[in-house]
């Protein structure tokens, strides 16, 4: 795939990852970490207990300005951009002409622009579409900045000690604030199904920042592993895995990101095909997929019915600390898309029994 | 008792006619934290370099190969209760099968110690 050391690119916390020791590993054109000394296992269970720190310099940042970008942007995303209030985010997906999906973003709107944060292996793509669909619009890739996250429960607490003003954000808003010395744009979210925050700073006051909240007694650096993880226990989609182009936001779940008025007028692309789907409905649906016994089932996996028919296939598959089982989602025929319907799924030529799951496995505690 | 291991760190011990095998200390460093492994029932018989037994961490599944030829008599039950064991003890407690050999001198092709750690070196 040419992701070869010599032309793999860093993130302006790189130094910092070695540092720590980090295991480092190719992703998305990106040299990134893996997992630190503590391990997934460990990483993982922190985040949840207490704070994880993420680095997410890879994704994307753009910047949309112009006389009305949120309108703009609307002919490539199915999500209400027009009815969203300032200091919001939306999660959305850019769709094509047979609605399957190209990248799934999250649109900031602020007083003068839309910031926008892409998937790091689709951003140069995703940034070439913009440029080319959006009218009146400039689209400006803001490379000298990096993206942190901070996640978990203990997470508010920490940034409150540069800001008090964290606690009163609800999640989905963002704002741009004072933290300690830095400027940044914070967006109460994140990925992981705990409360948090993206933290979007420049790039070279980044490691400095990092420095920071590693030095608070909560924070551990949290590798590329655990994100995956603790995303999959949450029942977060992860781009070319669990939505891609063969896939629609409607045989995906994401109806909740499409409102009654971009139902009903369309206008983005693949629009008469998910107004079709959610009239006449869809012959498969992404589900969670919780194996019986201990034995992970990977991406790949084919899915059986009784009948010993194949009725779908996993699209995440691994093994979820804080479920302390394995877990997994995927894609199975309607019939078969209700939480509680048995499976059967063939790993290494032994059939596993499993049962469709309510998403997500973990209880979601984000901030109201 | 020597310990001898392959080019894919498994390693493997001889007692009488029955080898112990396992990984070694560097693949379960490599492999992080071991969440399940699958164990094959006694009797399989299995030729050298061929697929034993299966095991994941958080993030992938590995095979683990037999170092030498011969039919399992035992796994070990110890890591399929407790997969963290592999962990903990990779080259001791955290062992996978036993194999009745069916060709000793098949050992003889394997690293030693000292040429393992050279190996280790290597990578």
């Amino acid at each position: 795939m040419g992701d070869t050391a010599e032309t793999l690119k860093i993130t302006p916390l790189n130094a910092l990852h070695k540092e720590l020791g980090a295991r480092m590993v190719p992703f998305a054109g990106y040299e990134m970490p893996v997992q630190y000394p503590a391990g997934i296992l460990t990483e993982h269970k922190h985040t949840r207990a207490a704070a994880g720190l993420f680095d997410v310099s890879h994704m994307g940042q753009v910047r949309l300005t112009g006389a009305d970008p949120a309108r703009a942007l609307e002919a490539l995303v199915p999500g209400d951009l027009v009815a969203l209030d300032v200091g919001k985010m939306r999660y959305t997906v850019f769709t094509n002409d047979s609605a399957g999906i190209l990248d799934d973003l999250m649109v900031n709107k602020r007083d003068r622009d839309l910031f926008v944060i892409v998937n790091a292996a689709c951003k140069e793509q995703d940034i070439a579409h913009m440029r080319a669909h959006l009218k009146d619009v400039e689209v400006e890739y803001l490379e000298d900045r990096a993206l942190l996250a901070l996640q978990g429960p203990a997470a508010v607490a920490v940034l409150s000690r540069l800001n008090s003003v964290m606690p009163a954000m609800s999640f989905g808003m963002g704002a741009t604030l004072a933290l300690g010395k830095y400027e940044a744009f914070v967006t109460r979210s994140g990925y992981t199904g705990e409360d948090g925050f993206e933290i979007s700073l420049k790039a070279d006051e980044a490691e400095d920042f990092a420095r920071w909240l590693l030095s608070q007694p909560e924070v551990k650096p949290i590798g590329l592993g655990a994100r995956d993880s603790l995303r999959l226990e949450a029942g977060l989609c992860l781009y070319g895995h669990d939505i891609d182009t063969t896939t629609s936001p409607i045989e995906a779940g994401l109806n909740w990101t499409i409102s009654k008025r971009r139902r009903e007028e369309g206008g983005f692309p693949g629009a008469a095909t998910v107004q079709k789907q959610l009239k006449d409905g869809v012959t498969r649906k992404r589900v969670g997929i919780q194996p019986e016994g201990r034995a992970p089932a990977r991406e790949g996996t084919e899915v059986f019915n009784e009948k010993n028919e194949k009725i779908g296939v996993i699209t995440s598959g691994g093994f979820g600390p804080s479920v302390d089982a394995p877990v997994a989602m995927g894609y199975v025929a309607t019939d078969y898309a209700k939480p509680g319907t048995p499976l059967t799924l063939m790993v290494r030529g032994k059939a596993l029994p499993a049962k469709v799951a309510t998403l997500p496995f973990i209880t979601k505690r984000y901030a109201k | 008792m020597t310990t001898r291991y392959t080019k894919d760190h498994e390693w493997i011990r001889l007692e009488g006619d029955v080898a112990t095998i396992g990984i070694s200390d560097y693949a379960q460093s490599q492999l992080g934290d071991v969440v399940f492994v699958d164990l094959p029932a006694p009797g399989k018989k299995v030729d050298a370099g061929a697929e034993v037994a299966v095991v994941e961490s958080v993030k992938a599944a590995s095979e683990v190969y037999a170092p030498a030829s011969g039919e399992v008599v035992e796994g070990n039950q110890a890591i399929v209760d407790d997969p963290a064991l592999v962990n903990r003890a990779a080259q001791t407690e955290g062992w996978f099968v036993k194999l009745k050999l069916s060709n000793k001198a098949e050992l003889d092709a394997l690293m030693d110690q000292a040429a393992y750690e050279a190996y280790l070196k290597t990578l």
